[in-house]
This record gives C-alpha cells, structure tokens and sequence, in this order.
C-alpha cells in the first residue's frame, strides 16, 4: 500500500476541522486553548508533508514548522497567562459565563 | 512492520535491564547507604543480604493491588506506564560499544534530554488522580521542579553537541577526544545535579517528600504499580549515569570490542555511586531553594560552559 | 528510487492521532482530555518520522509535552477548589459540526488535488545537519525574529499573571 501526500494531507485536514469545532464549540477557556493546539499542529503537519515531497532538499516546510513551534509556544504562554488573569478577575475560566462578560 | 517487532523486542529487552539493574541497584544502594549511616544494611538473606531486593520483589508482586475508591481509575492505572516508557526509551540512543546504539540516529542526545518530557505529565497525572491533597501537590511539586530542571540539562550537554559538531552519539564518540573532559567540567557538574533533580533522588526529593507529604504522587500506589514507578527511577539513574559516561567521560573509547562495554560500564556505575553519596549525604532543599537552584545557579552556569567551549572552537 | 511510507504503521498513527482528537473533544474531564492531546502529539510526532523530519518529531515532544504538562498544572490548579470543576455534560453543536466539517472536506479537496500528482516519496533527504545549516544559514533573521517573540512572549505572560494588589 503507498501512502502518498494526500493521506497525511487527510490526516491534517481531520485534525484541522476537529480542532475548528473544538474552539467553536467548547466553553472552557483551556479547552478552547487545546483545541487551538491540535489545529497548529495539523498546520504543522501539512508544511512538513508538503515539504517532504516537494522540496524535499530545501526543506522549507521543515524550518516554517520549526517557526510555527516557536509562535506556538509563545501563543500557549500567552494565553494560559490570559487565562489565569481572568481567573483572578472573575474566579471562573468559563468563556461565556455571566461574570466574565 | 519489521520496525514493530523490533521495537517490542527492544522494549522487552530495556524492561529487564532496567529490572535488573532496579534488582542489583536497590541491594546495593541499601549496602552504601547503611555504610553512609554507619550501620550494615540488609545482611540477613544470602551473601551479603544478596537476596534482600528478590524477598521485597516477591512481597511487592504478592501484594495487593489496591485502587482506592475515589481515584480516577484509568489515569491510575496508566500514569506508571506514562513515567517508565520514557525512561525505557532513553536507554534506546546511548552508544554502548563502537558503532552500536539501539537506536541510532542523528538526533539521539535530543532525543534523550527530550524524552523525560513526558514522564512529568505521567508524574503529574499520578498525583492528580489519587485524588488526595498530598497526593496533587506532589504532583505539582514534581511538574514544577522537572520542568524547570530541563533547561540546564539540556544545556548542559550543548556543549559537547558543539564540540563533536553533531547530534548522533555515535559521532560524538568518533570525534571525542580527552581534553573535552576538563573543557566541559563544568557542563558536568550541570548535568550531574539537574540529572538528580529530574530523577528526583534525594537533594531534590520534594515531590516525595516522607515527612511532609507521606510520598507524594506514589501515596495512593502499592504493589506492583507502585514497583513501577520505582523501577522508573532506576532507570532514569541508570539511564543519566549510561548517558552521562558516553557523553562526558567519552564511554567505552580507548577499549576495544567487548571490553569496551565494560569499561563504559564502569565509568557509568562510578556517577551512579556519586549520584547515590550525593543523595544520602545531603538534605533535602527547600523548594526556593530548589527554584533558585535551577534558574539563578545552573542555567547561568550552563551558558558560561557554552559561551567558553564556542571561544575554544573559534579558537581552535 | 522513490520510497514508500510503510502502509500499517501510517495507519496505526493517523487512527491515534485522528482518535486521540476526537476522544480529546467528547472527553468530560478537562485532565483527560490533556491527556488524549498528548497522545495526539506523539503520534504526530510519529508521522513526523515517517516523514523522514526526525529533529522536528523529537522537538514535538520536548514542546508539546512540557507544554501539555504546563496545561495540565494550571487545570488543577484553576479547579483544585472545586472537585468536580474538570467535569462537565458532553455537549455537540451541530452548527459548529457541519462548520468544521465543511472546512476540513474544502482544504483537504483543495490539498489533496495536488497531492494526488505526487505519489512516490523522493529520496531520503539531507538530514538535521542540514537542517542547521538553513536554520542558521538562508533563515538566520526569521529564527532571531521567533526567538523575539518568544522573549516578548515570556515578558508579557509574566506582567499578564503577576499578582495584582488592589
């Protein structure tokens, strides 16, 4: 069985959409955070396949995931420090509950 | 699908070195320690109290396995596994004779000092789900403390990275020459105590601190499971000691075939009874203390390490 | 000289990865559902590897698992008050369902109709030296400006959760 692009592409846009409906739906502010991570990483995902083969030389999929690893941990530092001064504001990491609003 | 067998062969392989070295490991840990504190260790079963470790394994295998009522059952039962897997896996990469490591591939020592990552989420997960006070801020204490201890050990090792210009353990022991071991002392030292504060051996024992918090995230375990987060811990020394040698002390070179395993052997087993003076001379710190440690005293210390072995190279 | 991704492996990682997602968002418990992205994140990491991106599969785990680890900590410590906080109702939304769901089939069509004129793998790549070398060679100022941002990152998330005393 050859496993071309296109599976791991299908893989990534799974994941991708699952993580869309993570952050659509979800109401706990961590969980939103989660959701976003599993959408960066089918990102990921996609620029590493795409560069493996394509430009499997330059890898220049390679280097942008290595970037989108660098923005992303920046984003979960961000957004947990977000998190917990909403916590210390309202006592609750609901993103729609009355108090937060 | 031949990678798969030879993945289980190797995990089951990893499993009983670790088993064995926990075996002969606890025996003689209880020998060096009571010769520490003056006193004789086990000496009752067999030569030596040689067989002390087997009537404590056969005791923790019949033990009961309780799982408390209120605990999460499945995280339970799966955070051992999520803390010994990773040690198994990190014995995988160290070169252990000439152009022989498990697993050999160009970014084996990333590879190790990444690994650990995930035995903290195991810790933390054990702790969080015996649903028990101690319990979780035991877990928070060890998350908070292998975290933080990461960084210096990553760096730390850096600077052999550079000096051998690769990531495969193998290279660097092709390129390893003897002045790197005064050249990256300091790196050692580095290595050497974020390495027991990863494993948390005693100076950095707070997450299972007895007097404090019963035994932390393993409060809740017994038996076997609680044998495995053990058994996770030797090997975790095992591992760093293995480690440790190739990397810093240049392994099983100078020897040729066989005997060079041993001699690599032997280097490790010294930094292992370091690792364990260490641990039943000192006390435990004070999480602070520990906090500053890492930050103020060994991450500096590490990139001085860094910045002086990059001079040499320009220089050189 | 072209090569192929073995077949069952790949199948095993794409079903952890696609399950882990999926027991991730219908998982009640906030932990476990930590615990199911951190096995999402080593089976990419795994395909990773079947892509031949080695250094990128073992720095995957070094980030995502501290980082899971780190969202783990502040879960129980944002619901360590109240015992049951982690826990809550399953709750589907059809509209956020078929949204999603309309996005995922739209960029895979849109992917995959040009990764179906590829289908052999080119050789096996240079591997992490070369990797050094872009990083530090072609994309030098890129690489400084992420290191920036993660500066301007920890600088923020520091003043963003410094206690306040009012």
């Amino acid at each position: 069985m050859a496993v071309g692009p296109s599976a791991f592409m299908g893989v990534a846009a799974v994941l991708f959409s699952l993580g869309l409906y993570g952050v659509l739906t979800r109401k706990n502010a961590v969980m939103v955070l989660m959701s976003l991570e599993l959408m960066t990483v089918a990102a990921c995902l996609n620029m590493v396949t795409v560069s493996r083969f394509v430009t499997p030389a330059e890898m220049t999929g390679q280097v942008f995931a290595v970037f989108a690893m660098a923005v992303f941990a920046a984003q979960i530092g961000i957004g947990l420090a977000l998190v917990l001064a909403v916590y210390r504001q309202t006592g609750s990491i609901e993103l729609s509950s009355k108090k937060a609003t | 699908m031949s990678g798969l067998i030879w993945g289980a062969i190797y995990g089951l392989a990893a499993g009983m070195v670790i088993s064995l070295a926990a075996f002969i490991g606890v025996w003689g840990e209880r020998k060096i320690a009571g010769r520490i504190q003056l006193r004789y260790g086990p000496q009752e079963l067999g030569p030596f109290g040689l067989l002390q470790t087997g009537a404590d394994t056969l005791k923790l295998l019949l033990k009961e396995d309780i799982t408390p009522a209120a605990v999460d059952v499945r995280i339970f039962r799966v955070a051992p596994l999520i803390v010994f897997a990773p040690a198994a896996m990190s014995l995988a990469v160290i070169p252990y004779a000439y152009g022989f490591a498990p697993i050999d591939t160009g970014v084996g020592v990333l590879f190790f000092v990444a690994v650990p990552a995930i035995s903290v989420v195991g810790v933390l997960l054990a702790g969080w789900s015996s649903r028990n006070t101690y319990a979780t801020l035991g877990g928070l204490r060890a998350a908070a403390q292998m975290i933080s201890y990461e960084l210096p050990r990553t760096l730390s090792v850096l600077p052999v990275v550079l000096l051998a210009g690769s990531m495969r353990p193998l290279d660097i022991m092709d390129a390893w020459q003897w002045w790197w071991i005064p050249l990256t002392f300091i790196g050692f030292i580095v290595y050497f105590i974020a390495s027991l504060a990863e494993i948390n051996r005693v100076p950095f024992d707070l997450p299972e601190a007895e007097a404090e918090l019963v035994a932390g995230p393993f409060a809740d375990y017994s038996g076997i499971r609680w044998a495995i987060f053990a058994m996770a811990e030797y090997g975790g020394l095992v591992a760093a000691s293995l480690f440790g040698a190739a990397v810093f002390f240049g392994g099983y070179l100078g020897v040729p075939g066989a005997l060079g395993v041993i001699v690599f052997v032997l280097k490790a087993l010294v930094i292992a009874l370091l690792m364990l003076w260490v641990s039943w001379t000192f006390p435990r710190m004070r999480p602070d203390q520990l906090m500053a440690t890492a930050w103020k005293v060994l991450t500096p210390m590490a990139l001085i390490q860094l910045v002086l072995v990059g001079a040499v190279i320009s220089w050189l | 000289m072209s090569e192929t991704v073995s077949g069952p492996v790949f199948a095993i990682l794409a079903f952890a990865c696609i399950g882990g997602a999926i027991g991730m968002l219908s998982a009640r418990n906030t932990i476990h559902a930590a615990l199911w992205l951190s096995e999402v994140m080593l089976a990419v990491a795994g395909l990773y590897l079947l892509l031949s991106a080695e250094y990128l599969a073992v720095v995957q785990v070094l980030i995502y698992a501290s980082a899971m680890s780190v969202v783990v900590l502040f879960i129980i410590m944002l619901t360590l008050r109240e015992r049951e906080g982690p826990v809550r109702m399953a709750d589907f939304s059809i509209g956020g369902g078929i949204l999603a769901g309309l996005t995922g089939v739209i960029l895979y069509m849109a992917l995959a109709d040009r990764g179906d004129r590829i289908s052999a793998m080119p050789v096996e790549p240079s591997g992490t030296a070369a990797l050094g070398e872009l990083l530090f060679g072609r994309w030098t100022l890129p690489l400084e400006v992420a290191a920036l941002i993660l500066l301007v990152s920890l600088v923020a998330a520091v003043w963003w959760s410094r206690e306040v005393d009012s």
